[in-house]
């Protein structure tokens, strides 16, 4: 990165340590910090998703659609996320590249699994043989997002069917009586007040989600626990510039600081949240923000 | 060639050091994954269930402690909530044994580096702090009816809260806190992945999925074989904090009761 | 006849042609953790002995390779599955492996593990060994009744020997020897023989990706560059 960094041995404390913080090592260091943000940012929404499908099928009237809602819920919730992630992903790609296969390569003849081998057709591989290594992250990436969302989907479909179960029967009945059809109520009365009383369960669940992240490095992505490990570990100067004994506990110290802090403002939004939520609602912290307005 | 009903006996407590020493090591059949699996569950067991009933014990008066007036009593108990519930336990796992580590360099429990006892610390710890804050939670929301009544009686202080206030905030707790418990004994998985080595290969569930998912190169059997004794875990934890939850609301009238189930699927 | 022969010839083209649609790029899978042999090195990229083995192979083979890393515990399946097409990475040649997967010729030869202890003196035989889970060092301890203890990764096994948890720690002599000296730390003497040469591993369905690895291999050893290459990262002994 800078220029005196050509020869670390010679370099005084400050310098060593500019130099050896700016490697390309620890640029993919960096960068998986914005990795795992941008997969909470993306896997967030994705879970709440599933959630709602879960908990929407769940309570569905058609009584198939409410089993797969239930089992779902049940299936997911009782495994650790950490047994499902460890087979989960290979099982997502063949599955993908099974329908690709199917679809791209009709008249194909030969077995897809030859003993242990899985074969496909070379247009349906995802992703193609030659595409850049880019793509291949950028895949690796979407399914790691895919795979926390159908974990974590569960988790927020249970607190979601709650939440709907949870919003007086009172306000329902008043809009039936209003003349609302089941999908009007469904719409326009069950959603919007079902999230105040959802909020708790969820807030629960991103922390959950943020403290998972170091289980990313099992679903192929190179997360910040990976780059933690790899950078603290004792380097030998035979392979390195900046040989160095076993640092790991400094660079577990900066991470427990970004997990503590990032729980911290999550908390802060949280509770914003909640207030902005519980204002107007017809629940004892709304009466009391009542009070304290008048 | 065994039969299965050889495999477990041979390898039933294979998790606790007794039967065949040495792990199968070809020909490697369902029933020889389902034993050896099954039996490193009772290592997730044992963990699970000290965990939860020391864990239990020091949640309470942490909630005591974090809704204390007393600053001194205060502070340190939002710390070590804060703490342990904002930070992966994977990282805990890894700074406990740290510590541990150099505790045994100075002769200090030298014991502590197993996973049996380090990791099972961790564990107790981590529960404690999430089930302070569900208690906590619950605690504010005694009703002041109650203590009001208690009050009337003539009780105050500890008999006041053992009597009153503890039950009523057990009560108010109990779902979220079986949630709690469900998501505790899933994280006894986590312990073959922490830095806590295994000795002479008598593992928990996870290390003997993954000695078989590498010796048969396929991780589609012996992961959902794992995921298979977790369920059934799962459903037993539910059944039997359901059971106590039902005792612990058996004085309320019907319609009241029906209302504490929903709030199970609220709180974490 | 004559005809018979062209279309052989277009079978020959046509599979060729696939071959080469297929391995355009052909992906090189190994974990990047175990040094000399592959380690990501300042830069953040694929380094070692087998980066330049491959590099060289791939060369010789007229391929263009790309370098991905993947845990160990699933190289195989991911291997298998199709997510990358070779296996390049200290992989031992045993008969288990050979099973599920295909070997090239071995690349190094078969070499002994050695034990790295604090004390010169150790009768390994009622010690504590450490070994990394899932190797066949582990195994070999299992098998000969000694106390083993296992953990996640090679690092944390050198460390357990420095900080008393373990008495001896059994790995690869190449993996162990840059630890020798440094803390106390020194290699026994006694060495154990076992686990086969280091080879490329590839799906069994590959066979032209294969037969390509091996030319370029035995191309290698004979023109002595692979000596070359092994002496200069001291992964093993020479052919």
């Amino acid at each position: 990165m800078f220029e005196f960094c050509a020869e670390p041995d010679t370099l005084g404390r400050i310098q060593w340590l500019s130099c050896y913080l700016t490697t390309g090592k620890h640029m993919n260091f960096y960068w998986s910090f914005l990795t795992v943000l941008v997969l909470l940012a993306i896997t967030a929404p994705t879970a709440l998703l599933f959630g709602f499908g879960g908990a929407t099928a769940a309570r569905s009237a058609f009584a198939p659609l409410r089993w797969f809602g239930k089992a779902y819920i049940a299936i997911v919730r009782g495994v650790p996320d950490i047994a499902f992630f460890l087979f989960f992903v290979i099982a997502l790609d063949q599955l993908f590249e099974y329908i690709r296969h199917r679809i791209k390569c009709p008249d194909w003849v030969d077995p897809i699994w030859q003993g242990n081998d899985f074969i496909v057709c070379t247009a349906a591989k995802l992703p193609l043989g030659n595409a850049p290594q880019w793509v291949h992250e950028t895949y690796g990436f979407f399914l790691a997002v895919l795979t926390f969302a159908i974990v974590f989907g569960a988790f927020a479909a249970n607190v979601l069917y709650g939440a709907m179960q949870a919003v007086p029967r009172a306000q329902l009945e008043t809009a039936e009586a209003y003349g609302m059809s089941r999908r009007q109520v469904f719409r326009r009365i069950l959603v919007p007040q079902m999230w105040l009383y959802a909020l708790p369960g969820l807030s629960n669940l991103w922390m959950i989600l943020i403290k998972a992240t170091p289980l990313l490095f099992l679903l192929g992505v190179e997360d910040i626990v990976y780059w933690a490990r790899e950078l603290g570990g004792s380097i030998n100067e035979r392979f390195t510039d900046y040989p160095h004994g076993d640092w790991r506990i400094w660079y577990f110290l900066g991470l427990l600081i970004f997990y503590l802090a990032f729980t911290r403002v999550s908390e802060i939004a949280f509770d914003r949240l909640t207030r902005r939520l519980t204002h107007g609602q017809a629940t004892i912290g709304g009466e009391a923000m009542r009070k304290a307005a008048t | 060639m065994m039969t299965c009903w050889e495999t477990i006996q041979a390898y039933g407590l294979r998790s606790i050091g007794i039967g065949e020493r040495l792990l199968p090591r070809d020909d490697f059949t369902l029933c020889q994954q389902f034993t050896l699996i099954g039996s490193g569950m009772i290592w997730n067991l044992y963990y699970g269930l000290v965990a939860i009933a020391v864990g239990f014990f020091i949640a309470s008066a942490l909630a005591v402690a974090k809704g204390s007036a007393n600053r001194w009593l205060r502070k340190p108990a939002e710390w070590f909530i804060f703490v342990f519930r904002g930070s992966p336990l994977f990282i805990q796992f890894f700074f406990a044994y740290f510590l541990f580590l150099s505790l045994k360099q100075y002769g200090i429990m030298p014991w502590l580096t197993s996973a049996q006892a380090g990791a099972l610390i961790v564990l107790i710890l981590n529960t404690s702090a999430y089930s302070a804050e569900i208690f906590y939670g619950a605690l504010r929301a005694v009703p002041k009816g109650d203590v009001e009544a208690a009050d009337a009686y003539g009780l105050s202080g500890w008999p006041r809260f053992k009597r009153i206030i503890w039950p009523t905030m057990l009560r108010l707790a109990w779902p979220a806190y079986t949630n709690e418990a469900i998501f505790l004994f899933h994280a006894t998985a986590l312990v073959s992945f922490s830095g806590f080595p295994t000795w002479g290969q008598r593992g928990d569930a996870l290390y003997y999925a993954s000695y078989f998912a590498d010796k048969t190169f396929n991780p589609f059997v012996p992961y959902p074989i794992l995921a298979f004794y977790f369920i059934l875990l799962t459903l037993t934890v539910i059944a039997i904090f359901g059971r106590v939850n039902r005792q612990l609301n058996r004085h309320l009238p019907k319609e009241r009761r029906q209302k504490m189930r929903l709030r199970m699927n609220l709180i974490r | 006849m004559k005809k018979l022969m062209l279309s052989t010839a277009i079978a020959a083209f046509a599979a060729g042609a696939a071959y080469a649609e297929s391995h355009s790029v052909v992906r090189m899978g190994t974990e990047g953790a175990y040094p000399p042999w592959n380690f990501i090195n300042d830069a953040g990229e694929v380094d070692g002995f087998e980066r330049e083995l491959g590099d060289e192979l791939c060369a010789r083979a007229e391929l263009t390779c790309e370098w991905v890393t993947n845990e160990w515990d699933s190289i195989i399946p991911n291997l298998v599955s199709g997510n990358y097409d070779t296996i390049i990475a200290g992989m031992s040649i045993t008969d288990e492996r050979d099973e599920v997967i295909d070997f090239t010729q071995a690349y190094t030869p078969p070499d002994p593990s050695s034990y790295l202890a604090m004390d010169a003196g150790l009768d390994v035989t009622g010690a504590v060994i450490a070994a990394q889970a899932a190797t066949i060092q582990a195994a070999y301890v299992a098998e000969q009744g000694w106390t083993l203890v296992e953990f996640p990764t090679p690092e944390e096994t050198v460390n357990a020997v420095r900080n008393g948890e373990a008495d001896a720690v059994l790995a690869d002599k190449a993996y162990l020897e840059p630890f020798s000296g440094q803390d106390g730390l020194v290699l026994l003497e006694r060495s154990e023989m076992i686990g086969g040469g280091v080879g490329v591993g590839v799906r069994e369905s590959d066979g032209e990706l294969k037969a390509a690895l091996d030319a370029a291999i035995q191309s290698m050893k004979d023109d002595g560059s692979l000596n070359a290459l092994i002496e200069k990262w001291e992964v093993a002994s020479t052919w």
